[in-house]
C-alpha cells in the first residue's frame, strides 16, 4: 500500500504568507494552477454563452454589441490568461527543474515575481472587463482599435504586462537548462519536455518584446494621437498587422510546442518503449522555433501586402510543416509495436494525434495563398485555428495534468471518470468545431452576430458540441477536485516512467533531492531498464 | 561536503551547486535579459527605417531642428559614463570599495548631466511646438508630416530616457551596497551586471545619435 510522505513541499511551510512569499517553483506552479484555471473557466464560459447565442440566426438573448464584447474576451483571456502560461508556467515550473536534477530554477524570485505581474496583468483585463469590455477581437486591429469607445487601453495595458510575465519565465527556463543540468545530463539525455519548454522559451524572449513595443505605440496613438498607425496623419495601419504578427505568429507556437513537448513525454511513459528518433523530435522543436519568425506575413494575404511578400510567406509556411510532420511520425512510430497502456493520459495523447494533424494539415490549406483568398475569415480560419489550439494543446495540457497530477498532490484521480470525461471532450470538441470546417468552406464569416439561415442546422450542432464538452470538462472539475482529498495515494512512480521526477516522491520534498542526482541513463530507455508502477502495488 | 565559510558563503543560494554556476547563470541571464531590450527597441527602429524611407526629405528638413552640440556632448558624456562604470568594476575586482565608490559616483554624475541636456533639448522643443503627432504646430519644417520625425525622435529617446533614469537608480542603489560592504573581488555580480546594462544604453543612444541628429 502507497502512503503519501510525512512533510513535502506542500506542507513543509503553513499558512497562506507561506505561499505568498515561496520561491519554491513547485508551489509557484501550483499558484499559476488555480490562477491560469480560473481564467480558463471564465473564457470557456464566454464560449458558451457565445455558442448558445449562436443557436439561431437572430438575436436571441444579447444584442451585437455585447456579442463582440464577447468574443473578444473569450479570445483575450483565453489567449494571454490561459494557453500562453498554461504549460510552462504549470507544468514546466513543476516538472522542467526536476526533470534536469535541479533544486530549483535560476531565478526563483524572478519565477515568483512573474507570478505577481501575471496577477497585475490579470486585473488590468478584468478591470476592461467589469468597465464595458473591449470589442477589438483579440488582434487589436488598427485603426478600429484606435477609434472605438470602448475600453481597449486597459486591456491592451493588460496584455503588455502578461507579456513580462511571458518572458520572465522563459528566461528563466534558457538559464535554468543551460546551466543548472545535474552531472551526466548531457544535452541529448534531457528529457524532450525539456527540449521542447526550451524552444518555447526562445520564442517567448525573442518576440514578446516586438508585441510589448507595439501595444505600446497603440495605447500612445489611442492616448495623444501620434499618427503611426493613422493613414491621415501619415502613418500606416497595415504596419500594426505586421508588428502584431510578427509576436503573434510565433506565439501561436509559444502555445503549440509545449503541448508537443508534453505529447513526446505521454506517448513513451504510457507506451513502455523508447521515443523513435529521439535527435528528430528535439531538433524539429528548434526548428519550429526558427520557422515561427519567417512566416508571419500568411496572417496578411487580403490585408494590402505587396503579392511578391504574400507568395513568399506562402511559400516560407510550408516549411512549418516539415518539422510538425517529423514530430507526428515519429510518435506514431514510437506507438508501433509497443504495450500501449489506456490510461486516461494515452487517451489524451492519442486525441492529440488526430486532432493535431487535421488542425495542422488545415493549416497547410491556408497557408496556400490563393485557398485562403477563398477562405480567409470565414469559420473555417476558427475551425482550423480552435483544432490546433484545443485539439492540439489544450487536450496536451490536459493530458500532460492528469500525467503529473498524482506527482503534484500525491494522490490518484478517479481513473473511469478520467477516461470518460476524455471522451465527452474529444466527441464534443469535434462537434463543435468540425462543423465550422464545413460551414467555413461555405461562406460563413466569422465574428458575425447574426447569419442567414442555410447555416442553422451547422451552427444547432456545433452549440449541442459546445454542451457536450462543457459536460466533459466539469466532470474533470468535480473528479480532479475530489481527488485532492479522496484520491488514493499514487506512490513515487505510477506511470513506471523514468525520467527524474518519477524516481522522488509524490508529492516531491521541498528541495526535490537530498542529493542531486546523476543521470545514468536517458530518459526513455524502457528498452534496458524496466521500472515498477507503483499503481499495481495498490 | 565541507560546510566551512569558504564552501558555502552567505551570498550562495541553496539551489546553486558553488559560486561559478551562481555567477555564469546571472551573468546568461543578463544578456538573455539584453536581446529582449535590443528586440523591444527594435519595434522602434522599425518603425524609423521605415518613415524614414517613405519622407526622406521630410527627415533631412527636420533633422535640423535638433542641436548637434548637445547631441554630441551627450555623446560624449554616455561614453566616458561607460568607462567610468567599468573602472568601477576593475576596482572592485581589485577589492578597492573605496575607488568603486567613486567611480559610480562620477557614472551617476555623468548619468545625471546627460538627463539635464536632454531636458533642455525637450523643453526646447516643447517651446516650439515640435512634438509628435496632433500635438505638433510649428511652421518651417519643409515636407509631408514633419510630426513624424518628432513622434519618433520623442519616442525613441524618451524610451532611452526611461532607460537612463532606472540605470541611475541602479547605480544609486550598488553605491550604497557597497558602502555596507556587500560586494568584494570574490562578488560583486550586480555591478557586473549593472555594467552590461549600461554599456547597452550606452550603445543605443551611439544608434539614435546619427540616425536623429547626423541625417547626411
Amino acid at each position: 500500500m502507497n502512503k503519501i510522505p510525512e512533510t513535502h513541499y506542500l506542507n513543509a511551510k503553513k499558512g497562506i504568507w507561506s505561499w505568498l512569499t515561496t520561491v519554491d517553483h513547485k508551489r509557484i506552479g501550483i499558484l499559476y494552477l488555480f490562477s491560469v484555471m480560473f481564467f480558463f473557466f471564465v473564457g470557456g464560459m464566454f464560449a458558451l454563452m457565445l455558442r448558445l447565442e449562436l443557436l439561431t440566426p437572430t438575436e436571441m438573448y444579447i444584442d451585437s454589441d455585447t456579442y463582440n464584447q464577447m468574443f473578444t474576451l473569450h479570445g483575450a483571456i483565453m489567449i494571454f490568461l490561459f494557453i500562453i502560461p498554461a504549460i510552462p508556467a504549470i507544468l514546466g515550473n513543476f516538472v522542467l527543474p526536476i526533470m534536469i536534477g535541479a533544486k530549483d530554477v535560476a531565478f526563483p524570485r524572478l519565477n515568483l515575481l512573474s507570478w505577481y505581474i501575471y496577477i497585475v496583468g490579470a486585473l488590468f483585463a478584468v478591470f476592461s472587463l467589469v468597465s464595458g469590455g473591449a470589442d477589438t477581437g483579440w488582434t487589436f486591429y488598427t485603426p478600429y482599435s484606435t477609434t472605438t469607445s470602448t475600453a481597449v487601453i486597459s486591456i491592451v495595458l493588460g496584455a503588455f504586462i502578461l507579456g513580462f510575465s511571458s518572458i520572465f519565465t522563459g528566461l528563466n527556463f534558457i538559464v535554468t537548462v543551460h546551466k543548472l543540468r545535474s552531472p551526466g545530463m548531457t544535452w541529448f539525455k534531457m528529457p524532450l519536455f525539456v527540449w521542447g519548454m526550451y524552444a518555447t522559451a526562445l520564442i517567448q524572449v525573442l518576440a514578446t518584446p516586438v508585441l510589448g513595443i507595439t501595444l505600446v505605440l497603440l495605447i500612445i496613438e489611442r492616448l495623444i494621437g501620434i499618427g503611426i498607425f493613422d493613414p491621415a496623419m501619415g502613418g500606416d495601419p497595415v504596419l500594426f498587422q505586421h508588428f502584431f504578427w510578427f509576436y503573434s505568429h510565433p506565439a501561436v507556437y509559444i502555445m503549440i510546442l509545449p503541448g508537443m513537448a508534453i505529447i513526446s513525454e505521454l506517448i513513451t511513459a504510457h507506451s513502455h518503449k523508447k521515443i523513435f528518433g529521439y535527435k528528430a523530435v528535439a531538433y524539429s522543436s528548434l526548428g519550429i522555433a526558427f520557422a515561427s519568425f519567417i512566416v508571419w506575413g500568411h496572417h496578411m494575404f487580403t490585408s494590402g501586402q505587396s503579392e511578391l511578400a504574400a507568395m513568399i510567406f506562402s511559400f516560407l509556411t510550408f516549411f512549418v510543416a516539415i518539422p510538425s510532420g517529423v514530430k507526428v511520425f515519429n510518435w506514431v512510430a514510437t506507438l508501433y509495436k509497443s504495450s500501449i497502456s489506456f490510461s486516461t493520459p494515452m487517451l489524451y495523447t492519442l486525441s492529440f494525434l488526430f486532432l493535431f494533424s487535421i488542425g495542422g494539415l488545415t493549416g497547410i490549406f491556408l497557408g496556400a495563398l490563393p485557398v485562403d483568398i477563398h477562405l480567409h475569415d470565414t469559420y473555417f480560419i476558427v475551425a482550423h485555428f480552435h483544432y490546433v489550439m484545443v485539439g492540439g494543446t489544450v487536450i496536451a495540457f490536459l493530458g500532460g495534468l492528469h500525467h503529473w497530477w498524482p506527482k503534484m498532490w500525491g494522490r490518484m484521480y478517479n481513473e473511469t471518470l478520467g477516461k470518460i470525461s476524455c471522451l465527452l471532450i474529444f466527441v464534443g470538441f469535434n462537434m463543435t468545431f468540425f462543423t465550422q470546417f464545413i460551414m467555413g468552406s461555405q461562406g460563413m464569416p466569422r465574428r458575425y452576430h447574426l447569419y442567414v439561415d442555410a447555416y442553422r442546422p451547422f451552427h444547432a450542432f456545433s452549440t449541442y458540441g459546445s454542451w457536450v464538452m462543457a459536460a466533459g470538462f466539469f466532470l474533470m472539475a468535480y473528479y480532479l477536485i475530489h481527488s485532492l482529498f479522496k484520491g488514493k495515494p499514487a506512490g513515487n512512480n505510477p506511470w513506471g516512467a523514468l525520467t527524474h521526477e518519477w524516481s522522488i516522491t509524490s508529492p516531491p520534498p521541498e528541495h526535490n533531492f537530498e542529493e542531486i542526482p546523476i543521470t545514468e541513463h536517458g530518459p526513455y530507455d524502457y528498452d534496458k531498464i524496466v521500472a515498477k508502477s507503483t499503481l499495481v502495488e495498490n | 561536503m565541507s560546510h566551512s565559510q569558504e564552501g558555502h558563503p552567505k551570498f550562495l543560494q541553496h539551489h546553486f551547486s558553488d559560486v561559478e554556476q551562481q555567477r555564469e547563470s546571472a551573468k546568461l541571464g543578463m544578456w538573455v535579459f539584453l536581446v529582449t531590450e535590443i528586440l523591444l527597441f527594435g519595434g522602434l527602429f522599425v518603425f524609423y527605417a521605415i518613415y524614414r524611407a517613405w519622407y526622406p526629405d521630410m527627415f533631412h528638413n527636420a533633422h535640423l531642428a535638433l542641436d548637434v552640440a548637445m547631441g554630441t556632448t551627450n555623446t560624449i558624456v554616455l561614453i566616458t559614463s561607460s568607462v567610468t562604470i567599468a573602472l568601477g568594476i576593475r576596482s572592485i575586482q581589485l577589492d578597492r570599495q573605496k575607488d568603486t565608490i567613486w567611480y559610480l559616483f562620477a557614472t551617476l554624475l555623468l548619468a545625471g548631466t546627460f538627463m539635464v541636456i536632454k531636458y533642455f533639448e525637450y523643453m526646447h522643443k516643447i517651446h516650439l511646438g515640435q512634438l509628435p503627432g496632433e500635438w505638433y504646430h510649428f511652421d518651417g519644417i519643409e515636407g509631408n508630416n514633419p510630426h513624424v520625425f518628432f513622434s519618433a525622435y520623442f519616442l525613441m529617446t524618451g524610451l532611452h530616457g526611461i532607460h537612463v533614469l532606472i540605470g541611475m537608480g541602479l547605480i544609486t542603489w550598488l553605491i550604497f551596497r557597497t558602502k555596507a560592504g556587500h560586494f568584494s573581488s570574490k562578488y560583486y555580480t550586480h555591478i557586473e551586471m549593472t555594467g552590461l546594462y549600461w554599456h547597452l544604453v550606452d550603445l543605443i543612444w551611439i544608434f539614435l545619435f546619427p540616425l536623429f541628429y547626423l541625417i547626411g
